[in-house]
């Protein structure tokens, strides 16, 4: 029976890493433009792959 | 049919799509309509990103006429800092509003703008807000440089007086999301924390789990009451100083009493609390208001007349220096230089040049007037023609415009976050339950105060009105959904609930009941010989004039012959030779004052003197007007309300029937007026498209604004429909009641789940068990119903016009 808690615990631990992964993601702006990324995706990008030419930026929202 | 085809597609422009119908430039084998879109293409050829092209047909925006100076404003510090989101030595970031964003292609070029300038560091789109973000390096490139990029290449970014003023810059809120994970995460972990409850087996072998569990349970919940239902209790907390009565009250009274009593449950250890029902409640209410709250970034229903106004002005200083101004500091007695196509922005008087004024914006007049210096001009007028020198008589915050608008400010529409129908139930739902009870504590007082309280807490628990507080929002949500689809953008999704209740419907009609742009042209008179076309079409070729510009794109395309003489005579027409033969292309009243009538345009040919035939250009009306008439009239009251002249009252009564009322010559406050009158007695709604119907359109209870481009300026409303769905107004309308029926059903399946809920926590039998059944399963049954009903209404009605 003891092993049991041990193993409650071990599920509720995967369960609030699975909460904190959800409020990174919404942090990090995830859920804020759900459809241009998926038409992003499907450009084809020749030659030069980032933006080598002038330096790359983080482009979060500030 | 081949051939046609080809010949059809041969003269669309490569760039834009348009047809080249006014020129046609051939460069690197490919049509133009324009030196414009040509431009677009060099730029673009040049700094090979003509994979533009291929992401999508014809993606380009014609360019804007560019003017000098335009964004001279951007040079000034504080306007800059305003805009500008962040700000160091080497690096700047902005946003701006795009609103010609419209394919992928625009995604892509605006994504690769680096590659254009060096100066760009990144630039990421946001599409369905229209928004794109730039960061780029203030060593290289100014904000007023990157702007004029942008609109070189046809994105003109729109910066308005409305983006300057602070307080309205929203920022985005991910609150809800938030709170939505924070529920769903803990009523997944409490159900399966509450298994062994769900399989009676906490009196045997898993009697010192449920201990465990319990008080996990009360660690998992406690965030969420706190967190994730804080809006529910702050809103009836509210609504209590008010002293009103919404339906946050019942919910914020079942997410309390739910919370306590299974805490109290928990530490005394008599059972198990009832917190998988509380976390499962918070969770699909809070999935309700996600649905809600769905709106159209793109679209701004909240426009003001500030939105339609440049920022700058140039101000002809003492020394007579233009001066870029903010249009807020224009004081009496500047003078302002005004050029083609910039709006009036304060009431002024004209000074010098040959003003051509436009009020369509203002009054709803269609045709420019003509003004000679010493003439009053009032603010939102436009002028085409050439460039003019004003002197403001008034600031803008005095102007005729302006007043008008702010007399609209106080008048703000009552919004609560649920509907008008579910807060009408509240009214009399809530002190039902609590009468409820204290009856049933009163009963069981036979038993005991423990037993009392236990009761009374678990009808207010069964009672908590969820699947009643869903109904509303699912309903319109999905419903304005819908018509989202369909091109007709709400405001927000209970706009349908005051659109079921209509009885009466206002029109405008130039713009409204006519198509704004394309009108319909005839020629009359004698044939013309394909050497007096290409003369005319030369002549025509020369001018400006709005009307000219309307010809050209009527008459055949034929060669341009070359011109000896010409000359404009302002407010008449156009004189010049050809080939030792003179025209002379005008108004009736210049050329032959026995055609005049009052109610069409004309414009007469003359050669040689001697009449060859005239254009007359008439009002087009909207495709399916008539059958639209036909079905409104069946179930609504209809007016007709015009800036205009009454010429086309006959024609109005043929298509809208005898018991039309029209009224012509009405001024924007005449407009307001009416819908005043009419209010008194019934709901109404105003169909609308320009700045003078907007105080019409404010005031009435539903206002739906036209638009032939959803994106372009429309003036603040509650719908926005595309000009093309004009003619489904009748199906939307009757969309709109069968959405409120839905309601009703589904309001009246929850009040059957609180019936039998409340029979069994009125005897004390509501144990966690059930309630953790029926609470979920009611919410879910009418989400689901509500989805169902409003799809396949929906479903019946698209193929029923399409």
């Amino acid at each position: 029976m003891g092993v049991l808690i041990i193993l409650i615990i071990a599920s509720f631990v995967v369960a609030l890493g699975f909460l904190v992964a959800f409020i990174w993601s919404v942090k990090s702006g995830q859920y804020d433009d759900s459809y241009t990324p998926s038409v992003r995706m499907l450009f084809d990008e020749k030659g030069n792959t980032t933006n080598t030419k002038n330096d790359k930026n983080n482009t979060n929202e500030q | 049919m081949n051939k046609t085809n080809s010949k059809i597609k041969a003269e669309v422009c490569y760039h834009c799509g348009d047809a080249c119908d006014v020129e046609l430039i051939i460069f690197d084998e490919k049509q133009f309509c324009c030196h414009g879109c040509k431009t677009v293409y060099e730029i673009l050829a040049q700094n090979d990103l003509c994979d533009y092209y291929r992401i999508e047909q014809m993606p380009g925006i014609t360019p804007k006429i560019k003017t000098e100076n335009k964004f001279e404003y951007l040079e000034n510090e504080s306007i800059i800092e305003q805009l500008v989101d962040f700000k160091n030595e080497s690096i700047s970031k902005v946003h701006f509003f795009i609103p010609q964003i419209h394919c992928s292609s625009c995604l892509w070029l605006l994504e690769n703008l680096y590659k254009l300038h060096e100066g760009v560091s990144s630039s990421r789109v946001n599409f369905m807000k229209k928004e794109i973000s730039i960061s780029f390096k203030n060593e290289y490139l100014s904000l007023r440089k990157l702007v004029e990029l942008l609109a070189s290449l046809g994105y003109e970014p729109e910066i308005t007086l409305d983006q300057l003023s602070p307080n309205k810059r929203k920022k985005v809120s991910r609150r809800l999301i938030y709170q939505i994970g924070l529920a769903g995460f803990a009523f997944g972990n409490i159900m399966l924390m509450s298994l062994p409850e769900y399989f009676g087996l906490d009196e045997h072998s898993f009697d010192q789990f449920s201990k465990w569990f319990g008080w996990l349970n009360l660690i998992i919940a406690t965030p969420v009451a706190i967190y994730s239902g804080q809006d529910y209790f702050k809103s009836s907390w509210i609504s209590l100083k008010q002293r009103r009565l919404n339906i946050d009250i019942p919910i914020a009274i079942g997410l309390f009493v739910l919370y306590f009593r299974s805490s109290y449950e928990i530490i005394s250890k008599t059972g198990p609390g009832y917190f998988d029902s509380l976390c499962g409640l918070l969770f699909f209410l809070l999935i309700g208001r996600i649905f809600q709250e769905k709106t159209y970034h793109q679209l701004s229903f909240e426009r003001d007349y500030k939105s339609y106004f440049p920022i700058s002005v140039s101000r002809i200083s003492k020394k007579g220096i233009e001066v870029s101004t903010p249009v807020n500091d224009i004081k009496k007695g500047d003078r302002l230089r005004i050029r083609n196509g910039e709006l009036i922005p304060v009431d002024a008087i004209l000074i010098s040049g040959e003003a051509n004024i436009d009020n369509s914006f203002a009054t709803g007049e269609s045709d420019p007037i003509k003004m000679v210096s010493g003439d009053r001009i009032y603010a939102g007028g436009k002028q085409e023609g050439e460039s003019i020198i004003v002197e403001a008589i008034r600031p803008l915050s005095q102007s005729k415009l302006t007043r008008l608008w702010n007399e609209q400010s106080g008048q703000q529409h009552y919004s609560s976050s649920f509907s008008e129908m579910t807060d009408q139930i509240s009214q009399w739902f809530t002190p039902i339950i609590l009468i409820i009870a204290l009856l049933s504590g009163l009963w069981q007082m036979q038993h005991g105060l423990g037993k009392a309280i236990q009761v009374v807490s678990a009808v207010l628990i069964v009672a908590c009105p969820c699947a009643l507080a869903l109904a509303a929002p699912f309903t319109f949500g999905h419903g304005s959904r819908w018509l989202g689809r369909q091109k007709c953008y709400l405001r927000d999704s209970f706009v349908i609930e005051t659109m079921a209740k209509l009885s009466h419907l206002v029109f405008d009609k130039t713009g409204t009941l006519t198509y704004s742009r394309h009108k319909n042209i005839e020629y009359i008179g004698k044939v013309l010989s394909p050497g007096e076309q290409a003369a005319i079409r030369s002549i025509f070729y020369q001018s400006n004039h709005p009307l000219s510009r309307l010809i050209l794109a009527f008459i055949p395309k034929v060669e341009l012959l070359e011109i000896e003489q010409f000359e404009e005579i302002a407010g008449q027409g156009m004189q010049a030779r050809i080939n030792q033969i003179s025209f002379r292309i005008g108004s009736a009243k210049w050329i032959k004052p026995d055609l005049i009538n009052a109610k069409e345009t004309i414009v007469v040919i003359e050669k040689d003197g001697e009449y060859l035939g005239h254009y007359l250009i008439k009002n087009e009306y909207r495709k399916g007007l008539e059958t639209l008439a036909q079905k409104l009239n069946e179930s609504y009251e209809l007016s007709i309300l015009s800036g205009d002249n009454d010429g086309q009252q006959e024609k109005l009564k043929t298509i809208f029937g005898h018991k039309i009322k029209m009224l012509f010559n009405q001024s924007p406050q005449d407009k307001l007026n009416y819908i005043k009158q009419i209010q008194k007695s019934q709901q109404v709604m105003m169909i609308g498209d320009g700045l003078n119907d907007a105080g019409a359109l404010n005031q009435s209870d539903v206002g739906l604004a036209i638009a032939e481009d959803t994106n372009a300026f429309s003036p603040a409303c509650d719908i926005i429909l595309g000009a093309e769905h004009f003619e489904n107004l009748a199906t939307y309308l009757a969309f709109t009641k069968s959405c409120k029926r839905i309601v009703i059903i589904s309001f009246v399946i929850s009040f059957l789940y609180n019936l039998v809920g409340l029979t069994l926590a009125v005897q004390g039998l509501l144990s966690p068990v059930y309630a953790a059944i029926l609470m979920p399963l009611s919410s879910v049954s009418v989400v689901g119903f509500v989805s169902l009903a409003v799809n396949w209404k929906a479903y019946r009605i698209e193929k029923q016009i399409f």
